[in-house]
């Protein structure tokens, strides 16, 4: 199960929106071993593409080595699916390298910019190929 | 010659869930052969044929080897390799 707190869904959906028609993607830092997504932290989309998305290279390296300095770890790694639903594609599945992470999928597919509607928001495990479901709790802190 | 290379999370299963190991050349790509003596295994993880993989990064000194050389890319003592699976997907 994934626990988000109210603000980070809230910060996690407006990205997602804000970015449509392209893919938005970033992380939730946490304490390591805490299991407890704390720190929002929103990363450019080096792809800017409707379809895919990659952490720019340059700030994947400070984000990581801030998390190294703040004994963190990416907790949630999180992005955006802009015409389908919120399940990891075949290309998410191959490319998922980091065992420990909540992978949480975000669709806009039903428009980026209205503010009104709840957008769909799932979690999953990518283990070695296997894709796993998680139920998502948000609270409030 | 001593350079201290960062293994990420997924592939800590070759370093015995070492975090850093030491890797000994002149070039990121003798660093890689030199790790990969001692921790057998990592060095596929990173590199393609002759190539580093579309969806790995590599770093010496904060600096994307991309930019600088690819796996000949000049190292020296005390220099720092990172290595980071991109984030990336569809």
């Amino acid at each position: 199960m994934l626990r988000l707190d109210q603000q980070t869904y809230d910060a996690i959906v407006a990205h997602a929106r804000r970015d449509h028609p392209d893919e938005a993607c970033g992380v939730v830092a946490g304490p390591a071993g805490s299991d407890r997504p704390t720190r929002f932290v929103p990363m450019l989309n080096a792809a800017m593409s409707p379809t895919f998305y990659e952490f720019e290279p340059t700030e994947l390296l400070q984000l990581y080595k801030e998390m190294e300095t703040r004994d963190e770890e990416p907790v949630v790694i999180y992005h955006s699916h802009t015409a389908t639903e919120a399940y990891p594609s075949r290309t998410d599945i191959a490319l998922a390298q980091e065992p420990g992470a909540h992978y949480v999928l975000v669709s806009t597919r039903d428009g980026g910019h209205d503010g009104d509607e709840s957008l769909e928001l799932r979690s999953f495990r990518i283990v070695a190929g296997e894709v796993t479901e998680e139920k998502v709790t948000v609270v409030r802190e | 010659m001593a350079v201290e290379v960062k293994v990420p999370t997924i592939l800590r299963t070759h370093t015995g869930g070492e975090k850093a190991v030491s890797g000994a050349g002149g070039t990121l790509g003798e660093v890689l052969d030199d790790v990969d003596s001692r921790h057998s295994g990592i060095r596929d993880r990173v590199v393609d044929g002759e190539g580093l993989r579309r969806f790995v990064n590599v770093y010496v000194n904060d600096e994307d080897v991309r930019f600088t050389g690819g796996l000949s890319t000049t190292v020296s003592d005390g220099d720092t390799v990172v290595i980071l699976p991109a984030v990336a997907g569809g």
